[in-house]
């Protein structure tokens, strides 16, 4: 099988965001990869190694794909330490801005472009937040959309899957044949951390870059524009009290003053 | 007028509040006609429990495709109905499954999205908190129909009665949308306690409570809230990650929000600052969510909730 895996690059879901001329602020910020992706990096590295592994001359390869500037291949390395075979950065000035829509087109067609059987993303980035490139990308490609996956059993003989959803919903049983689109919520495993071989042996590993030319879409502007945006004004402290034997007390008197219980 | 398109939510057989919230928002950018995605033979019924918010029109899909096939084939049906009705905007509930169809609509229609507004006004600009509730950005679709999702609890509903009159709409899903089946569905697993993102009051423990949750789950049952946990809790195993409130997990926006043995992080204010009451117990003074608490106590969580619930449960 051919295993893609699609990652972002994200600021540090640990620091602090701003905006700077309506877009996010990437420069002034420790960049990532997005936590959220690591978990589908570390399931397609497991569904590999199930069936026969994807190490040199196996029958699998994991394959990551990152849309994003120059520096997004830190992110992208990262992920080739934990055990990724290879992968492709889409870098061009023109998708600066982009918006969901472009975002999916350019990865749908990469997608299509490499004869890949599997696609596993992160359920959302820990920046934009809105957890839609995975259905796009589903829609685009004409595949199965099988996202929030908890779940995921792959038979490559048989050329099915099976997951499960879990959503806020209820829990689902889904199945489909190959080709499908895959997203993994973060309770599915626990990602490896790269081992010292595994970061040296990504510094010999092949990121290939490619401009929307090469990837072969043409992308128009976004098709939602922010019109302004402000900070929201900062929470002030109200009354914090130490604790000497009646704090508890204090704050049940909070609660019933403010009308909370 | 313009026709504004929402996609009816329900929970079990009943149209849910957020049904309204989006009929409110809706009517405000035109007349809204509310689509109801049911099982063959279920449609009226459902239809019928959609009993207040100004709905102008009901268009019944009946298909059994949608509860087999999920995202996908709710969302073809969708757009064939905002196709045919020359739809301006498409609302759907910011939830999981109404993000996708939306996400997939927005593909159908060749239209611009915009997630998880809290508001929309009446010249179809949308307001988000982005940034984990730092920032408030105020945007727009610019090209075709505005797909817009609402976050549910953002507005305040319209709950007027309707009695909109319903008319039966035949769609036909395609293949592409029938490709992954759902062979078993289970509601979500009801504890004792509410939803995380649905609740009015979230109790949330983090590295403070050294893995034990006792003192927070007491309080937060003797205030009927939801149980959170930070990053930091749920990475060592104390508690499931589905309760992670947070950057990296759930975003709550509770009436009360009480964070006990939790520093804050801005992983962690990212996902409750926009709490209405915070409410922080923390035995480190320095701990950064005293900024911007409305009420604290600097004192160990083992000490202090005990007493509050034993407080609280005497008013009750």
């Amino acid at each position: 099988m051919k295993i893609a895996v699609c990652i972002k690059q994200v600021p540090d879901s640990w620091a602090e965001k701003k905006m700077v001329n309506s877009r996010l602020d990437r420069e002034g910020v420790d960049a990532v990869l997005n936590d959220l992706d690591e978990y589908a990096v570390e399931e397609a590295l497991r569904i590999a190694e199930a069936h026969g592994g994807n190490e040199e001359g196996g029958p699998h390869t994991v394959t990551v794909i990152s849309m994003g500037p120059e520096r997004a291949t830190e992110a992208v390395r990262k992920s080739l330490s934990m055990g990724v075979n290879d992968a492709i950065l889409i870098t061009d000035a023109a998708l600066a801005g982009s918006d969901a829509l472009a975002t999916s087109a350019v990865l749908a067609k990469t997608i299509a472009d490499g004869g890949f059987d599997l696609v596993i993303c992160g359920t959302e980035s820990t920046d934009a937040r809105m957890s839609v490139i995975p259905a796009m990308i589903s829609a685009r490609l004409g595949w199965a959309q099988m996202t929030f996956a908890s779940k995921v059993v792959v038979d490559p003989a048989a050329s099915t899957v099976a997951i499960t959803r879990v959503t806020e919903a209820g829990v689902d049983e889904i199945s489909a044949s190959l080709p499908v689109v895959i997203s993994v919520v973060e309770k599915i495993n626990e990602p490896r951390y790269p081992s010292f071989k595994g970061i040296m042996a990504a510094k010999k590993k092949t990121i290939e870059t490619r401009d929307l030319a090469k990837v072969g879409v043409s992308v128009a502007s976004a098709w939602s524009e922010v019109k302004d945006f402000a900070l929201r004004p900062a929470r002030s402290a109200g009354v914090v009290v130490t604790d000497s034997g009646d704090g508890g007390n204090a704050l049940a008197t909070f609660l019933a003053e403010k009308k909370l219980i | 007028m313009s026709t504004v398109i929402i996609l009816a939510d329900f929970q079990g057989d009943v149209a849910t509040k957020t049904t309204a919230e989006l009929a409110t928002v809706g009517a405000r950018m035109g007349s809204v006609c509310a689509v109801v995605l049911a099982p063959a033979g279920k449609g009226a019924a459902l239809a019928a429990t959609l009993t207040q918010g100004p709905i102008s029109s009901i268009a019944i899909v009946e298909s059994d495709d949608v509860a087999k096939h999920g995202v996908a084939a709710a969302a073809d049906a969708l757009a064939q109905v905002a196709k045919a009705k020359g739809a301006e905007v498409v609302l759907v509930a910011s939830h999981a499954f109404g993000k996708e169809v939306a996400a997939r609509v927005s593909i159908a229609l060749e239209s611009g999205i915009i997630t998880d507004a809290v508001d929309v006004a009446a010249d179809k600009v949308a307001t988000q908190l982005v940034f984990g509730g730092s920032t408030t950005v105020h945007s727009t679709v610019t090209h075709g129909t505005s797909v817009i999702t609402l976050r549910p609890n953002s507005v305040e509903a319209d709950l007027t009665i309707s009695s909109a009159p319903s008319e039966s709409v035949s769609v036909t899903i395609s293949d592409a949308a029938k490709k992954s089946s759902i062979s078993s569905s289970q509601p979500p697993v009801k504890g004792g306690r509410p939803e995380l993102t649905e609740a009015s009051v979230v109790v949330s423990g983090g590295r403070g409570t050294n893995g034990d949750f006792a003192a927070v789950e007491s309080f937060a049952d003797i205030l009927g809230a939801a149980v959170g946990a930070s990053r930091a809790a749920t990475d060592a195993g104390w508690y499931p990650h589905s309760h992670q409130v947070g950057q990296t997990g759930k975003s709550v926006s509770p009436q009360l929000y009480v964070a006990c043995g939790i520093s804050g992080a801005i992983q962690h204010r990212a996902g409750m600052q926009t709490s209405k009451t915070i409410v922080v117990v923390n035995k480190d003074p320095e701990a950064p969510l005293f900024e911007i608490c409305d009420f604290g106590v600097v004192g160990d969580l083992f000490a202090v909730l005990p007493q509050a619930t034993t407080a609280v449960s005497a008013q009750k």
